[in-house]
């Protein structure tokens, strides 16, 4: 791998940056893999990466049938943050975190991680109380969280409505200042990129078809590109994930919903943090280009179409303008949707399932871009000694027989 | 927007009048006592989450309130049919796999950003009601 530094870019200014290498190969697929990981997204090439890096298992596939990065990694809206009220959730999040605040420099690839803070807006008495539940409960798990006053958020965003005759007036925030945002699209690239030099091979384009399953453990699974074997897979497939299951057998306890973000035209610098509000349902940040991306809740209906409707467009809107009437006017320049598998707890699903050898990593709903690293690097744990994680064991499939929920609904800064 | 056709009201109205309420045709255990962990966890939990036909309830919450039934496609998200409460659908995907029609009801291809309720499909189920 060639790696990048700043002498790098000087010496490739003095042949016009024509001969770069490509950032990884095209390989044809092998007849076998040690591991094979079903989804080339965030977290499928990060479990990749970290299999190789960690444990030393680099006959690695990773499968995917569009592009790399081409679903939720490329559809989110960037925020990173781990102020999450359980335990569980909070261990799982903040592991993410700390990784984050080193990735760049482990990948030799620029994430854009930028610490700015994230702001938890309280518009409600009750509201108030879940802030201080939440920033009291992060504390005692050693994650950085403040409650800000409305003159503390005044201060921190000015153009804010943080006025007491505001429809919804602000009462307070949680705020967590090593909480940010970073570039989705170099998260995968850069992940792809390190796994890639360390042997693993990125198949794109091709499509899992079914699972070789025999005597209730898998074997391998079958492609549009003909058959590959393994006899550890693992599942990394956002939205698609009850397709695979059904392909192999089971259900889950996911159902699929279009998640839409927009994007509007780009405005000089106007906003340096991230603001979410849990009531009235919107967050935005703005990016290093200028575009205020903007997002909100899913669309209530199941879908796999990509795309979002026109009310939710409406609803998101209304909610921002509502926050910053200095918006009114901003005309938006995009608009998308994902296809996130939202689980009924609201918490992701970190999994043996009912045919041995075969993982899911499934269920973040619509919050896994913050997990990213934490989600690789757990779930390759999961796959190389085959079983669960420390930090994995309480997302296990197991958990909606047991009843031992990790009910993260609402609790963490915007409702699921 | 979608426009959902609301047998009770026997109208089309906007998708804003309407929300969603997940899979329909779940039926909850007779004896739930009785269930074993596993039945009583995949009757709250697991769904079928088809990528493909879909029947799911659907409230027409700020109508005449009253929950019925939908047949909508996931993808395109066309809706093919809606019934009533106690009806079983008229298209289903084992129904359009085999080819079949029912009564007069085609089935368009998808791809729209935008989809209303299929007329002949609506027009099928309402002469059945009448």
């Amino acid at each position: 791998m060639q790696r990048y530094s700043g002498f790098g870019l000087a010496k490739h200014a003095l042949s016009h940056h024509e001969n770069w290498e490509r950032q990884w190969r095209n390989p044809t697929p092998k007849k076998q893999y040690d591991v094979i990981i079903v989804g080339g997204g965030g977290h499928g090439l990060a479990t990749a990466y970290y299999l190789a890096k960690e444990h030393g298992i680099k006959n690695v596939a990773v499968v995917e049938k569009g592009w790399l990065g081409g679903g939720n990694t490329a559809r989110n809206t960037t925020i990173v943050r781990s102020n999450y009220l359980w335990d569980e959730a909070a261990a799982l999040y903040e592991h993410a975190m700390k990784l984050w605040e080193g990735l760049s420099q482990d990948l030799n690839y620029n994430v854009m991680f930028s610490q700015r803070g994230v702001m938890n807006l309280a518009h409600t008495l009750q509201d108030m109380r879940d802030v201080q539940r939440r920033v009291n409960a992060n504390r005692l798990n050693g994650i950085d969280s403040v409650v800000l006053t409305p003159e503390q958020i005044q201060e921190i965003v000015p153009i804010m409505d943080c006025s007491k005759n505001a429809r919804y007036p602000i009462l307070g925030a949680s705020w967590q200042p090593r909480a940010g945002v970073a570039r989705h699209d170099a998260v995968a690239w850069g992940f792809a990129r390190a796994a890639d030099a360390l042997g693993v091979d990125l198949l794109q384009n091709t499509e899992v078809t079914g699972f070789k399953i025999r005597d209730g453990r898998v074997y391998g699974v079958h492609t549009n590109r003909g058959d590959i074997e393994a006899k550890t897979v693992g599942c990394v497939a956002a939205g698609n994930s009850g397709v695979l299951a059904k392909m192999a057998g089971f259900r889950l306890p996911l159902e699929s919903h279009p998640l839409q973000a927009l994007v509007s035209e780009p405005l000089k610098p106007v906003l340096d943090t991230v603001v979410m509000s849990n009531h009235v349902h919107g967050y935005i940040s703005q990016t290093d280009k200028g575009d205020l991306v903007i997002g909100a809740g899913i669309d209530g209906y199941n879908g796999y179409g990509q795309r979002g409707s026109y009310p939710t467009i409406e609803h998101t809107l209304q909610a921002i303008v509502e926050m910053f009437p200095i918006f009114s006017r901003v005309r938006m320049n995009r608009q998308w949707g994902g296809i996130v598998d939202t689980c009924p707890d609201a918490c992701p699903i970190l999994s043996a399932t009912p045919v041995k050898g075969l993982f899911f990593n499934c269920g973040w709903g619509t919050g896994g871009f913050k997990a990213t690293p934490g989600s690789g690097h757990v779930f390759a744990w999961t796959l190389a000694k085959n079983q669960a994680h420390p930090l994995a064991a309480p997302f296990s499939i197991d958990r909606f027989h047991s009843g031992a929920l990790v009910d993260e609904h609402g609790a963490a800064g915007v409702a699921h | 927007m979608f426009h959902i056709y609301c047998p009770y009201c026997e109208e089309h109205r906007e998708e804003e009048e309407f929300r969603p309420k997940g899979q329909a045709h779940i039926v909850r255990p007779k004896d739930p006592e009785a269930c074993s962990d596993e039945e009583w966890g995949d009757y709250l939990f697991f769904r079928d989450n088809p990528r493909g036909i879909h029947h799911e309830l659907w409230v027409h919450a700020v109508g005449c309130r009253k929950f019925f039934n939908v047949t909508r496609h996931t993808v395109t998200y066309e809706i093919l049919e809606t019934y009533k409460m106690g009806e079983q659908p008229r298209i289903t995907a084992e129904s359009l796999a085999s080819g079949e029609t029912q009564g007069n009801v085609q089935v368009a291809g998808g791809g729209q950003q935008t989809v209303s309720g299929s007329n002949a499909a609506v027009e099928a189920v309402k002469g059945e009601q009448a």
